[in-house]
């Protein structure tokens, strides 16, 4: 990702990936070896144990956790084909990266694209080396999928903004330090009266209340505004400026949960290991049911088209960065975790359906709170119905007025 | 709708008014706040059993109203529609059936008019494993001095953590045979499954249970009767899912109307109501399933099996997919506790698994059909 940002550097790619082999045998701790919770950089606190702060570090100071960022900024300064072979060598021994959320993911790359000199060098360091949590304070209660419906407002005081308002659905509002957010700055426009600010969530007049999801965590929040005074040099961008620089978030945003795929892929054992635990197996070794095993059969099909599909959009952008593909990855991606999570609790049968307690292992605890938590993934970051109207007018042209 | 008789249109409004104003999805959302291991309010159950809920399945002589299965189905998808949590399923319909079609003369009347009353929650003990494997039961019944010594282990038995008796499957020399399991008895322990559903589950183990003479429920080759109440126990669960998938839709439908986005109520966007349209035409179709069961069972009909499996199949994949797009379909606010959507999706994977999935029975239905 980030594509657009990569400054190439000469090295023979040979000696890149010796260099890189070498430096994560004498750095990633064995025994964080295959423990990276893919949803933990968003909604949950932060880790603390001396490996994992140790790993950090190394990665931070490295500027590996943000490896296209440039170097100027605490990134690596790698190309893409050099990032993918830190990524190769990363998973080849189960080491992940320990620096990432929403200013990974999202903020940091608009930053990069957006942001003045002086906003860059203030903000991406600190998410290069994963100091700083960032939040996303886009959605409210009217406005969702229509996400331009938003009210939460931010008057112009001569030396500051004043916030006022409620953001909703904001994931790891509780434990952020800053919050990237949509703001109306005019309202007499809907798309043109937006503006992109950057609030501190220690300011006095921020509160945070967590939200309680089915899955039974509470990883988000409300977030209420009351008379915030926000500098004016948090602003990104033009004033009313907030819409185009908050779609081109949302891309990044999209592109990186198709690794909802990913994720759906690093959600732990098998399906069909999990299958022949559970269900067992007939005396030619087939998954024993096997109306179940024609369903495993399709969703394995389905992912590997997902996974040659993400990497031939890759391969086709060419350093564009992300694309309107991005909508049919999120999809997709979506779908899989869901299915292979609806999979899972049907191959544990009662034993998948389990809340708590010692009657169930932690596998099939795991395997009902992810279940519940992942049916938030067609939901966030662009529905899948608002991506489907985007793919039927945007890439098919099929518009309303025709 | 099938052609209801006066007496049971009665029985279905009375159940629909209680259940909306005594028992509203909120008065579930309480029974799991409280964490208690019963999974129900003794009260509410009471309240069902002395409206004669309870007992319908049951003969007159024995303190019910023998009012039928599709009267009893009536009942349970009204329960169903708001979630009520009570043991009507386990003991007014599963535990009832095996007593009324295999008990003797005294064991009907040692426990129906219990059950009937209330005062007696009985749950059904067959399957050991996590999934519905009725043939394969390993649960031992061996002949003892002056009775039987019962020996296995029964998950995840519906109403486990409160029943004060079992009706346990186990083998015997002759085949799989039912046993009837006081709550108390010695060598019996339970172990709570605490299930996302939020209602009572528990292992039960027997450890060289002695029971007299009379524990045996019907004969020791009892595998068609077991067949016969495991029937009954499918056809009114898929009642009890054909309720909440009523009321999921309804909910969903309600919020579509009322929430406005790009300045206009979600109900307007045509893709949105491509959906529902479709979950409409799946309730329709599954309506016509669950009651012609009812109905064969009611009628006696040779062709129940197929008509079971055809219902809870049914009733599984409608219900499944209802219960992710009521979800889907409320955005954020379906994901969040504070929101029903959550209950009914938990619930839905319980019943789905219990009695038997849908591959389960989709390969029963071919199998009875001669596929
Ligand atoms: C776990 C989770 C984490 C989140 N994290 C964040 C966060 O950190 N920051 C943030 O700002 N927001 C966050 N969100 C909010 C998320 O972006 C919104 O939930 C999403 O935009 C949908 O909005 P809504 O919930 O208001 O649903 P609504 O917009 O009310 O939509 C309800 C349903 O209607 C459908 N729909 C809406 N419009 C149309 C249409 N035109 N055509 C067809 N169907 C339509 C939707 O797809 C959906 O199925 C999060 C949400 C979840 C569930």
């Amino acid at each position: 990702m980030a594509t657009a940002l990569d400054t190439p550097t000469e090295k023979p790619l040979d000696a890149f990936r010796e260099e890189a082999r070498a430096w994560l045998e004498t750095n990633f701790p064995k025994s964080l070896e295959g423990k990276e919770n893919a949803f933990l950089s968003i909604d949950a606190p932060a880790q603390t144990s001396p490996d994992y702060l140790a790993w950090k570090q190394a990665m931070a100071d490295k500027g590996w956790g943000v490896p296209t960022w440039p170097k100027q900024y605490g990134g690596g300064s790698l190309s893409r084909a050099e990032a993918r072979m830190l990524a190769e060598e990363m998973a080849r021994i189960g080491a992940w990266n320990p620096i990432g959320g929403m200013g990974v993911m999202m903020f940091g790359p608009t930053l990069l694209e957006y942001g003045s000199e002086e906003q860059k060098q203030r903000h991406i360091p600190p998410i290069a080396r994963g100091e700083i949590r960032w939040c996303q304070g886009y959605s409210e209660p009217g406005a969702g999928s229509d996400l331009a419906a938003l009210q939460t407002r931010a008057e112009d005081k001569g030396d500051h903004f004043l916030v006022n308002g409620q953001k909703t659905w904001t994931s790891g509002g509780q434990w952020a330090d800053w919050c990237f957010a949509l703001v109306r700055t005019d309202s007499t426009r809907k798309h043109e009266g937006i503006s992109f600010l950057l609030i501190d969530m220690k300011s006095p007049g921020v509160d945070v209340r967590p939200i309680r999801l089915i899955s039974g965590s509470s990883p988000f929040c409300e977030t209420f505004f009351t008379d915030v005074e926000v500098p004016k040099e948090n602003l990104v961008g033009p004033l009313g400026g907030g819409w185009t620089i908050g779609k081109r978030l949302l891309q990044h945003e999209r592109t990186n949960l198709s690794g909802g795929g990913r994720l759906a892929a690093a959600m732990g054992r098998s399906l069909v290991d999990i299958a022949k635990h559970y269900v067992g197996t007939d005396n030619e070794g087939r998954i024993a049911d096997a109306d179940l095993r024609q369903r495993i059969i399709r969703y394995e099909m389905e992912m590997r088209a997902f996974t040659m599909t993400a990497r031939r959009v890759m391969e086709e952008a060419k350093g564009g960065g992300v694309s309107t593909a991005s909508s049919i990855l999120k999809n997709v991606g979506a779908k899989l975790t869901q299915e292979r999570a609806e999979l899972t609790i049907e191959i544990m049968g009662m034993s998948g359906l389990g809340w708590e307690g010692e009657m169930f292992s932690e596998s099939e605890l795991s395997a009902t709170r992810s279940w519940l938590w992942g049916k938030a993934v067609t939901i966030y970051g662009g529905s899948t119905e608002i991506q489907n109207n985007v793919i039927a007018k945007r890439i098919l042209g099929m518009l309303d007025h025709q | 709708m099938a052609a209801l008789n006066d007496e049971q249109i009665m029985l279905r409004d009375m159940a629909r008014e209680w259940v909306q104003n005594e028992a509203p999805v909120s008065a579930f959302r309480k029974v799991r706040d409280s964490g208690t291991k019963l999974g129900y309010d003794p009260e509410a159950y009471a309240a069902m059993a002395a409206m004669g809920w309870v007992g319908i399945v049951i003969p007159e002589a024995y303190g019910g109203s023998d009012f039928g299965y599709l009267s009893l189905g009536l009942v349970l998808e009204e329960t169903g529609r708001t979630l009520v949590a009570s043991p009507l399923a386990s003991s007014g319909l599963a535990a009832a059936s095996a007593l009324v079609l295999g008990g003797t003369e005294s064991q009907k009347q040692a426990w129906l008019s219990g059950i009937a009353s209330g005062e007696v929650v009985a749950g059904l003990a067959v399957d050991e494993g996590p999934r519905h494997e009725p043939t394969k039961i390993e649960t031992r019944a061996e002949r003892s001095q002056d009775g039987w010594r019962i020996s296995g282990t029964k998950s995840f038995v519906a109403e486990g953590d409160g029943a004060s008796l079992f009706i346990v499957a186990a083998r015997t020399d002759a085949g799989v045979g039912l046993f009837l399991v006081p709550g108390e008895v010695e060598g019996l322990t339970r172990a709570t499954r605490r299930m996302a559903d939020s209602r009572s589950h528990a292992d039960i183990r027997l450890a060289g249970v002695q029971l007299g003479e009379e524990a045996l429920l019907g004969s020791e080759d009892g595998a068609a009767l077991l067949d016969q109440v495991l029937d009954r126990a499918r056809v009114g669960t898929a009642a009890e899912m054909l309720g909440m998938a009523e009321q999921a839709f309804q909910t969903t439908l309600d919020f579509l109307k009322s929430r406005v986005q790009f300045g206009q109520t979600l109900a307007t966007f045509q893709a949105l109501q491509h959906r529902m349209a479709k979950l409409y035409t799946d309730m329709e179709l599954m309506r016509s399933v669950v009651e012609a069961a009812l109905e064969a069972v009611d009628a006696g009909r040779s062709d129940l099996p197929v008509l079971a499996s055809l219902a809870k199949a049914t009733a599984n994949e409608t219900l499944h997919l209802m219960s992710r797009e009521m979800i889907q379909l409320h955005g954020g606010i379906g994901m969040t506790d504070e929101h029903e959507a959550g209950f009914y999706i938990k619930r839905a994977r319980v019943l789905e698994n219990m009695w038997g999935n849908a591959s389960f029975h989709r390969e029963r239905f071919a199998r009875l059909s001669g596929f």
